[in-house]
């Protein structure tokens, strides 16, 4: 690990993508005006396409490596260094983040792909593949980059395209307000996610190794083992570690749909198909999963996160599959599922089995992008519906959509030899192993609701009568190819996709792990990893059980769906209807946040609000008023007192002049007779002085 | 000295005729009985002039004094008539009541 193998063409990877989403924004209007919707297409998958060439090239290269030094590093220049913190734009690919690029370009090439058939109506063609590109760019960004600040620059990106593309269609007000509900429920994520940051940075400050770069992390993890938490100078007891990871797991929970921040992901399905399968199901919701596998060395370090990271897993696999059961809606039920499966990772990750953790997240990313592409091409072919109930019998109408759907369904399901079964039996087995019964159980359960509702969807969708409309049962027809071959390439790799990982018992052909095993080489991630039980027997009697589970969960779906034997209706009236009111609501989880977070919130800010305008702006008001009546009362001192002296000098002036004036009489007579006067009064005066 | 004619005499003389200078002066409304009122006032004087040079020493300082008076009061006739003259081309009239435009 710390002997890089400098390359240069890691930033093309990212580059690429980037380069087709400012062609798109800068000129896409114009392009599209005058080459028409192809050159679009051409540039906004061609670019992803060519990504995806140079991770395969790359990861040929890679495995010519030894394993001990799989780790290339694409150093472009220093971002900034502050502070102490000194960090480079540069991106590394080691196994980890190789598996997320081949996943990153190649289902998102994909997906691109099959969005030229899907989007192909819609005027805003150029600005759809914007976003796409620029999307899969900060999640290239997210996974390549070097340290957590670039990492955390990508993390934000892909939530910001994410918000964009769930209002796409931006004219109807709920699909901008599911965009809003995803941005913000991320926001509460992100903020944890960043003290973690701060905090993790001031803790390696302290002990005189202040980086950010992530593998110089892993280096210097094992020296704050015992390291308290230190907050602005607050000392306490708690480690470190531990709430660093506490922190970055609610981040998780935010980006990755976890309990209790995944309220956004059924909402962000107003947007485009394709932007549900790549954005929020395929890639950006396994960014949380990404980052806890990546950093396991410092989750491994803290039993207590690991702990509620693998409750928070399990109980949200089982909580949200349990939902599925009851939705209506085609994309919902998938929602709900991506919900769960993202807790089957989680609850993976939780008990440290960070490989199978990542090979579920490989194999969820085949098998749900098929899922959420042939739920598409349903879609489409209704011509925009999306209740099931109107839905029935397109197996004969859409054979291609239908097959692929099959298999991708087998593959959730965790039916052998499909993928899910690989990736999901490992996580329930290493749910017993590591010794988290509790965990298990929920999976166990879960895993068994999972079929159900994925029958459920397949027999309403597929199956019996058409319930739609004369037009609409006119209309139904095969999808075109772009959307036909890319459904073909992820039914096949959702059907041979798990073939990387084989479970123990059956056979020890196991190259995805190894491939993955120097990034989960730390001694704390070793030590818990390889805990357990290791006996085959056990695991293929586990195995056997989750086997029943899921037929179980079959049978019954069978039996509701295909044979109608059993009345579904009359399940949903146990108990008076309540369970069934509460599932069908969703637990009224939306309706509890509403009550408890978004309304006294709202009416903070509205007694805010009155406060600002009833008594700040009173205050001010109140001023204003005196200032007013103040300048009044100087006005009338100036009007009467000072304007009053001016006016009475000038009066006082005109009047003494006015009367002085009369002595001018112009008669010479009366001027010598005043000057004979003053003379007989001098003479008089003096002559009276003398005597 | 001769005739029994003292200094005396002289000035009630000279009182005399200033006091009828004055009431002509002062009571005259013709600017030209006004100028010849002013004359008697200025012969007054003169007379006390010479009545004080011969009883005061026989100097010559008051004749002189006399002399400059008498132009003097030439200089003013001529002056004081131009002015009467203009007064009459403006108003028609010599009478002083008349030109009184400079009244306040």
């Amino acid at each position: 690990m710390d002997h890089p193998i400098a390359v240069s063409f890691i930033r093309l990877i990212v580059a690429l993508p980037l380069l087709g989403a400012a062609i798109n924004f800068i000129a896409g209007a114009w392009l599209q005006k005058t080459f028409g919707k192809r050159a679009i297409s051409l540039i906004g998958c061609g670019v992803v396409i060519a990504a995806f060439i140079l991770a395969v090239r790359a990861f040929i290269a890679m495995l010519a490596i030894p394993p001990e030094n799989r780790f290339m590093l694409d150093d472009l220049w220093k971002w900034f260094d502050v502070g102490g913190l000194s960090l480079d734009i540069a991106f590394w690919l080691d196994p980890l983040s190789m598996v997320m690029t081949l996943i990153v370009t190649g289902v998102g090439g994909l997906i691109h792909i099959y969005s030229i058939g899907y989007m192909h109506d819609d005027d805003a063609y150029w600005r759809f593949f914007g976003w796409l590109n620029l999307f899969t760019f900060a999640m290239l960004v997210l996974v390549l980059g070097d340290n957590l600040w670039l990492m955390f620059v990508g993390w934000e990106g892909v939530g910001l395209c994410s918000f964009a593309l769930i209002g796409f269609w931006y004219k109807v007000t709920a699909n901008t307000t599911a965009g809003n509900k995803a941005f913000i429920v991320n926001r509460i994520g992100d903020l944890a996610f960043v003290i973690a940051l701060f905090s993790l940075f001031a803790g390696l400050q302290s002990i005189g190794h202040a980086t950010l770069v992530t593998r110089e992390i892993a280096r210097y993890a094992p020296l704050l083992a015992g390291v308290p938490l230190n907050l602005a100078g607050y000392q306490s007891a708690y480690p470190l570690v531990g709430f660093v990871t506490l922190l970055m797991f609610i981040g998780a929970t935010g980006k990755s749909a976890q309990i209790p921040l995944y309220v956004w992901l059924p909402d962000a399905m107003a947007g485009p198909t394709p932007v549900s399968a790549l954005i929020h199901a395929a890639t950006m919701v396994t960014a949380g999963v990404y980052m806890v596998a990546r950093l396991n060395f410092l989750f491994s370090m803290s039993p207590f996160t690991m702990e509620v990271i693998a409750l928070v897993g399990g109980l949200t696999a089982l909580f949200a599959a349990t939902i599925g059961v009851a939705q209506n809606d085609i994309k919902k039920v998938l929602a709900y599922s991506t919900v769960s499966q993202l807790g089957y990772m989680f609850a993976a990750l939780g008990v440290g089995a960070y490989a199978a953790a990542v090979f579920h997240l490989m194999t969820h990313a085949f098998f749900k992008a098929c899922l959420f592409l042939g739920a598409g091409s349903v879609i489409h072919a209704m011509g925009g519906e999306q209740d099931m109930r109107k839905m029935g019998g397109l197996r004969h109408k859409m054979p291609v959509t239908f097959v692929t759907f099959m298999a991708a369904t087998l593959a959730i399901s965790g039916v052998p030899p499909f993928a899910g079964f690989m990736s999901k039996d490992e996580i329930i087995w290493q749910a017993t192993s590591h010794g988290h019964p509790v965990v298990w159980a929920m999976l166990l359960i879960g895993a068994g609701i999972t079929v159900f509702y994925m029958f459920r969807q397949v027999y309403m969708t597929f199956f019996g009568e058409f319930r739609g409309t004369h037009e609409q049962e006119h209309h139904v027809h095969e999808s075109p190819p772009s959307i036909a071959y890319v459904l073909i390439a992820l039914g096949a790799l959702s059907v041979v996709g798990g073939f990387v990982m084989i479970p123990e018992f059956i056979g020890t052909f196991k190259p995805f792990e190894a491939f993955l095993d120097p990034v989960f080489s730390s001694e704390v991630t070793r030590r818990i990893t390889e805990a357990g039980i290791h006996s085959h027997a056990t695991e293929a009697a586990f195995g056997f059980v989750t086997f029943t589970i899921v037929l179980i969960g079959w049978l019954v779906s069978d039996l509701m769906y295909r044979q109608h034997k059993l009345d579904p209706a009359r399940f949903s009236q146990m108990l008076d209807g309540v369970p069934y009111e509460w599932v069908y609501n969703k637990y009224y989880v939306d309706e509890f946040y509403n009550r408890v977070i978004i309304q006294p919130y709202m009416f903070a800010t509205r007694a805010l609000a009155w406060f600002d305008s009833n008594i700040i702006d009173g205050v001010v008001n109140l001023a204003a008023s005196i200032i007013v009546f103040l300048s009044w009362l100087s006005g009338l001192f100036d009007h009467y007192v000072v304007d009053g002296l001016v006016n009475f000098a000038s009066n006082l002036t005109l009047d003494v002049g006015g009367r002085l004036r009369r002595l001018e009489t112009g008669s010479i007579n009366g001027y010598l007779y005043g000057l004979l006067a003053a003379v007989m009064l001098i003479l008089l005066v003096r002559a009276v002085a003398r005597a | 000295m001769g005739g029994g004619i003292t200094l005396n005499d002289f000035l009630v003389l000279s009182l005399i005729i200033f006091s009828l200078g004055l009431v002509t002066v002062l009571t005259r409304r013709n600017a030209i009985g006004i100028l010849m009122g002013v004359e008697l006032i200025l012969n007054s004087a003169n007379i006390n002039y010479l009545a004080f040079a011969y009883y005061g020493g026989g100097k010559y300082d008051g004749q002189i004094f006399a002399i400059f008076v008498i132009m003097l009061a030439a200089a003013e006739a001529v002056i004081g008539l131009a002015v009467v003259l203009a007064i009459y081309q403006n108003f028609k009239t010599i009478d002083v009541d008349a030109a009184e435009t400079l009244r306040g």
